[in-house]
């Protein structure tokens, strides 16, 4: 900013650097990192790679630096931490799914998953996960038998009936509260609740189904809450115009309407407990057979597969890997098709 | 309609729908309040378990066989350090990485790749958590096994880089994992602070003359403070609770210390349940519940202030 007082100066146009210098630069620093990762020992793509930005960041800035100025050299140093911040999230991404896909299709295929542990020990190598699936099936079913219906009244509750008060605040706040409540703490509760009322040498899917249940319950109330906010009132005062009762127009036009956007947050919702470990680990435990029994006797769940196949190590790796990519694919499926339904049965005009 | 009597048209008698109505709304209250009990319940029940291993005495505790003769305090205490500890190396790692992230999404990337890349993110929320542990100690851990090697060789003076032993079963590397597993949530709630920042501040500031940089400084930044400590905050529930990562990722150990680098140092309160659990027995399960319970009190204030912040500017009502 220059001083009112003085008289201005004819304005010098910023020199720029053209806009291939970034990508000759790129080029550059590329070559002078894998140069630099063979002289540190050997060539390794993630030493070349780190090298490479290393050097790509401080060659733009001292180029820019000395054509352009201060000013957009700090901008140009900003440009390439920002995009590499960006890149640096992707790797985790990219080689999780990679690991998992590699080490996973080892063991994964059909008999994979329609074998389960019964009379595996030792170093063999077959065995599957058809015990565990039909597992996460029921405690997930359990827990979508109780969450759906009360998240999805909870948000009806929030968006259509409750006035502005302290009962709207509270269940507000506590949804979102319960959105960060520990899965661990989630198995304990449902652990005491049953070795209280029931005993304690009581195990089932059902234990598990209650954890996960309390899990999923906030992410249900989120999104619907969000779903019903985008139904626009001329809808409602439409119903009421005709003569509809409150709970029907609720029903038949409200809820109607933020259908595919709610059976998205719903799915959603389900791939997120699907996966979690800590409260089946302390809740249901494993076995090594199929138990068809919802309400008696422990059961095995892919993600407590994972984990103990995991901890016994040699062969069972492979195992753990192969469960692993089962249940991966089991989330992204769901995260996809959540997607797709979004995507094509939202009603439109919606904004 | 033409009244034919003198009577107006107007029907007598109850409303239609009325008893629909009536159910139905008392339904759904019925399940606003049952979602306000549950958390009571979930509070409650862990306090009444955890009340025999409060209650209990020194001799009592001493018959446990996993807590090696300490009292409850000085149980749980190195477990809450090492939870802690492990959330903020997180943190860290994880925030800063997040406000570019979530800058190159709202305000570096060409508007049509933006929400893709946004998917991509919220894709690594998806991922189970166990499926993280694994990948930690079989990418993780050989990734920066060599670094943790040259910071305890270059800058071992400096006490937490001090005596890195292999393999990277430490806590810095649980702390990375849990960096990865809570990206998404501070990714997700800053970008929705950051794309809510009023376009004319931002195009007042490049109208001066500013280049990108300088207005992100000027317009985006301060216009996201709040989001981004109510994000951190968020992400710091996420990262005191998680369990499978810490549990495949960390050799356990009880003390107090910033010793990052070492294994059989550091244990988390939630690995801890999950690893002695299944085989405790007795006054065991009792404490075991107690620190759950001390585990839902930390996460519970900690997310609560990070609503409180959240809900104090009235215009940001995207979070999460």
């Amino acid at each position: 900013m220059s001083a009112v007082s003085t008289p201005p100066r004819p304005v010098r146009r910023t020199r720029r650097l053209p806009s291939f210098v970034p990508w000759a630069v790129l080029a550059g620093s590329v070559v002078v990192g894998v140069l630099l990762s063979l002289l540190s020992g050997e060539l390794t793509p993630t030493g070349a790679i780190l090298f490479g930005a290393v050097v790509y960041a401080i060659a733009i800035t001292a180029i820019s630096a000395s054509v352009e100025g201060g000013r957009w050299a700090r901008d140009r140093l900003a440009t390439t931490l920002v995009t590499g911040a960006f890149l640096i999230a992707t790797i985790p991404l990219i080689s999780l799914v990679a690991l998992v896909a590699t080490r996973g299709s080892l063991r994964f295929g059909w008999r994979f998953l329609n074998d389960d542990m019964v009379g595996i020990f030792g170093a063999m190598t077959e065995g599957g996960v058809y015990h565990a699936i039909i597992g996460t099936v029921y405690v997930t079913g359990i827990a979508a038998i109780v969450a759906i219906p009360l998240g999805i009244l909870t948000a009806v509750y929030l968006v259509e009936y409750a006035q502005p008060g302290p009962l709207k605040r509270a269940i507000t706040v506590l949804v979102d509260v319960m959105t960060g409540i520990p899965s661990i703490v989630a198995g304990l509760f449902a652990y005491t609740v049953f070795v209280i009322f029931v005993g304690p040498q009581y195990k089932s899917a059902l234990i598990g189904g209650v954890a996960l249940a309390l899990l999923m319950t906030p992410v249900v109330v989120r999104s619907v809450e969000e779903m019903l906010r985008l139904v626009p009132n001329e809808l409602r005062e439409a119903a009421y115009a005709l003569g509809v009762p409150k709970w029907l127009t609720i029903v038949k036009v409200v809820l109607r309407t933020a259908i595919a956007g709610i059976t998205t947050g719903i799915m959603i919702s389900i791939a997120r407990v699907i996966g979690e470990t800590a409260p089946l680990l302390v809740t249901v435990g494993l076995v090594n057979n199929v138990n068809f029994d919802a309400f008696d006797g422990r059961i095995a769940t892919l993600p407590v597969y994972v984990f103990r196949q995991y901890a016994q190590g040699g062969v069972s790796v492979d195992r753990a890997w192969a469960a692993a990519l089962t249940l991966i694919i089991i989330v992204m499926l769901l995260n996809l098709v959540a997607r797709l339904v979004s995507k094509f049965f939202s009603p439109k005009g919606v904004r | 309609m033409a009244a034919v009597t003198d009577e107006p048209a107007i029907r007598r008698g109850p409303a239609p729908g009325r008893l629909g109505n009536s159910i139905f709304k008392g339904f759904s209250l019925g399940s606003g309040i049952v979602i306000v009990v549950l958390l009571g319940l979930v509070a409650g029940f862990l306090l009444y378990r955890s009340l025999p291993a409060i209650l209990a005495s020194r001799e009592q505790l001493e018959g446990v066989g996993f807590m090696q003769g300490r009292d409850l305090l000085s149980y749980v205490l190195p477990l809450a350090f090492g939870t802690v500890l492990s959330s903020a190396i997180a943190l860290i790692v994880a925030v800063p990485l997040s406000i570019g992230i979530a800058l190159f999404i709202s305000h570096y990337a060409p508007r049509r790749l933006a929400q893709g890349l946004g998917y991509l993110v919220d894709l690594l929320a998806a991922i189970p958590s166990v499926v993280f542990g694994l990948w930690g100690v079989a990418f993780l851990m050989p990734l920066v096994g060599p670094v943790f090697a040259w910071l305890s060789e270059n800058m071992g003076w400096f006490p937490p880089f001090s005596d890195y032993q292999a393999p990277a079963r430490n806590l810095a590397t649980a702390g990375l994992v849990l960096a990865v597993m809570i990206l998404p949530i501070i990714t997700a709630t800053i970008r929705e602070v950051f794309l809510q920042t009023p376009t004319l501040h931002e195009e007042a500031s490049l109208a001066l003359g500013a280049t990108r940089w300088e207005m992100i400084r000027q317009a985006v930044l301060p216009f996201g403070r709040s989001g981004i400590i109510s994000a951190a905050m968020l992400g710091m529930g996420r990262a005191l609770g998680e369990t499978m990562a810490v549990l495949l990722v960390l050799s356990p150990g009880f003390v107090i210390n910033f010793f990052v680098l070492q294994p059989g140092q550091h244990q988390s309160i939630a690995a801890n349940i999950a690893s002695q659990l299944p085989e405790a027995s007795g006054l065991g399960v009792d404490v075991l519940i107690a620190t759950g319970l001390f585990l839902f009190l930390l996460t519970f204030f900690v997310n609560l202030a990070a609503r409180a912040i959240i809900a104090r500017r009235a215009e940001f009502s995207g979070a999460n």
